[in-house]
């Protein structure tokens, strides 16, 4: 369960600001955030992450009242509870596909990366069909391929919730089924909260809740919600 | 290894040209300053410690330096000779015992050190195999020389001529090697000794030849007039010096006239020592010089090109260190998306941090490392290369 109360948020030295009485986000559910660009998504998802902070209110994430939490256990809760899937892929070129999927456990000393965790990781990436390529660059495989393998980063740590901007943004129409199929299989598999913040209507259908952000627009700053319009 | 250690070692490992062109310019400006003034210091005290053990020099005169480069470490640039009398001299002075040096010729690129008995006690040199030379002919050799020429004792050696071109030159002498000497690290170890007699020998001063008073000789004789038997080209001369034909040696002309490179003077105490400098100070036909302080000179301005090498090494040091800080802080700006890549999956500031301070830090320890096993072997080897290139 993700819950947002009377949060608030501006970036310093810009007119940008979001604002967001009450939204509430199942657990185990899948919800879109679709919207124009500037109208707060992946701002909304940083927050969500505990990547930013807000200047007001409140972001619990399965009970754990994410805003309260100083820095370190800010980041220690988002690397047990949270995987994050970026647009732009964001794998370290330098590494091989294995070594990008065990990432989040080579960067954080309070993950112990142990045989059990590199044959999960094996495992994910025969799941998502790129059991063949772990030795190969990032550079070496193609679009869709790059996003399977951040996905398989993400949910390495096999954590309760995911939260992917524009998961798809960047692949042809036959990858981007390829990895919603991967993603949605996934989360139905393991009972993970999806929250995905996308421009991509023609994907909509998949989710079981969409929020609008052009409504929290519409409505104005303060405005209550509970989950976005529905589709 | 740690996960950011790890990180840190696929970046460099996966942009190795980068990294290995960071290595190499860092261990060059880490090993010249340090390397120069190890193999500086080494080499000038190996020098030292030779001059030091070597009390006077008696030469012709010329260049002290190179008088004491041939003499103490038998520099292939020859000083002009003077005539073994000056050797009796000294002896005659009663002031000191003379040890004549005759070097000039060679084994291929061994030098053949003609000398008396007492150059060995001088230089403390030991036999570690076979004997010193008791007669004519015979050689014992240093430990490297007979290492690089591939002989032991009971083998045999045979001098080098000065030049291919001069056919009336010094004839080649098959010598016996009735010795090999412990290695002392010092330029005898790559040296042939001989008997000053034998490098007579090899010089042509004296020889042996086919007895032409005997029947199986008259094929050689030119003329006889009396007891004068005149030889002529078809005598033979002997190349070797065996038991069978080293009566048959001889030389010819005054003895006292016969060359030598140098002699070293070892006088009996201090006293003796500032007579016979003062004794030959006044001197035009011989000078007479103390090593230690011709090197002493010598590695002054060694010293002098040191420092400027050095603050040459420490301009381009820093000029490179500057050149590889700035392609440090190039590479951290370039990758500052992969920072909040890390950061946003949940890498510390002080991991992340670590990971790129381990970058430049194991940059640093490999050439650390490689700088330390230059100096090392610079130490271990540099002087002897170093002595091998200045031809000493």
């Amino acid at each position: 369960m993700i819950e947002l109360r009377d949060l608030a948020f501006s970036y310093p030295d810009s007119d940008f600001g979001l604002s967001i009485t009450r939204l509430e986000i199942a657990a185990g559910t899948t919800t879109a955030f679709i919207g124009p660009s500037g109208s707060g998504k992946t701002t909304l998802l940083n927050l969500v992450a505990g990547i930013l902070q807000p200047d007001t209110g409140t972001v619990r994430t399965n009970g754990t009242l994410v805003t309260d939490l100083p820095d370190r256990a800010r980041r220690a809760f988002r690397v047990a509870e949270i995987g994050l899937v970026f647009q732009e892929f964001e794998l370290l070129e330098y590494l091989t596909v294995l070594d990008n999927i065990l990432l989040p456990y080579r960067i954080n000393p309070v993950l112990k990366l142990k045989p059990e965790i590199e044959e999960r990781a094996e495992t994910l990436a025969a799941r998502v069909g790129i059991a063949d390529k772990l030795r190969r660059r990032p550079r070496q495989l193609s679009q869709g391929e790059r996003q399977r393998v951040a996905v398989c980063r993400a949910v390495i740590t096999d954590p309760p919730l995911l939260l992917t901007d524009e998961p798809t943004g960047n692949l042809d129409p036959l990858n981007r089924e390829t990895v919603l199929d991967i993603l949605f299989d996934y989360v139905r598999d393991a009972g993970t909260t999806l929250v995905a913040v996308t421009h991509d209507h023609e994907i909509l259908e998949r989710f079981e809740s969409v929020v609008d952000f052009r409504s929290f627009h519409d409505m104005g700053s303060g405005s209550e919600t509970e989950e976005g319009p529905a589709r | 290894m740690s996960g950011p250690l790890y990180l840190a070692w696929r970046y460099l490992a996966f942009h190795r040209w980068k990294t290995a062109v960071l290595v190499t310019a860092l261990s060059l400006i880490l090993f010249i300053p340090v390397g120069l003034r190890v193999l500086v210091r080494q080499s000038s005290e190996q020098l030292t410690a030779r001059a030091d053990a070597t009390p006077l020099l008696v030469g012709a005169p010329g260049s002290p330096t190179e008088l004491v480069l041939n003499s103490l470490y038998f520099g292939s640039d020859v000083p002009t000779p003077l005539s073994f009398a000056e050797a009796e001299d000294v002896a005659a002075t009663g002031m000191a015992t003379p040890i004549p040096l005759y070097v000039r010729f060679r084994v291929r690129d061994q030098p053949i050190v003609g000398t008396t008995p007492e150059y060995f006690a001088l230089r403390g040199l030991r036999v570690a195999n076979g004997r010193l030379p008791a007669t004519l002919g015979e050689a014992v050799l240093g430990a490297a020389a007979a290492r690089t020429l591939d002989v032991a004792v009971g083998g045999h050696v045979i001098s080098s001529p000065e030049s291919v071109f001069d056919i009336a030159g010094v004839y080649p002498l098959r010598m016996q090697v009735t010795g090999v000497l412990a290695p002392s690290d010092t330029p005898d170890d790559q040296a042939v000794f001989v008997d000053i007699k034998t490098a007579w020998v090899i010089e042509g001063l004296g020889h042996g030849h086919q007895d032409l008073s005997r029947p199986e000789a008259a094929a050689g004789v030119l003329s006889r007039e009396g007891n004068v038997v005149i030889g002529n080209a078809a005598v033979v001369q002997y190349n070797e010096i065996t038991a069978d034909n080293i009566d048959s040696f001889h030389f010819h002309g005054d003895p006292g006239a016969f060359p030598v490179t140098a002699v070293i003077a070892v006088p009996d105490d201090e006293k003796a020592s500032a007579l016979l400098q003062g004794r030959y100070q006044e001197s035009t036909s011989v000078q007479i010089v103390r090593p230690d302080e011709v090197m002493s000179d010598l590695l002054g301005t060694v010293f002098t090109v040191e420092r400027y090498v050095l603050a040459g090494a420490l301009i381009v040091g820093l000029a490179t260190l500057a050149t590889a800080l700035l392609v440090f802080l190039l590479s951290l700006r370039q990758r500052r998306g992969e920072r909040e890549t890390l950061g946003r999956i949940g890498g510390s500031p002080g991991s992340i941090r670590f990971l790129m301070g381990s970058e430049i830090l194991l940059v640093l320890l490999v050439a650390i490392g490689i700088a330390g096993l230059l100096t090392l072997l610079a130490s271990r080897y540099g002087s002897t290369a170093a002595s091998a290139i200045a031809g000493l």
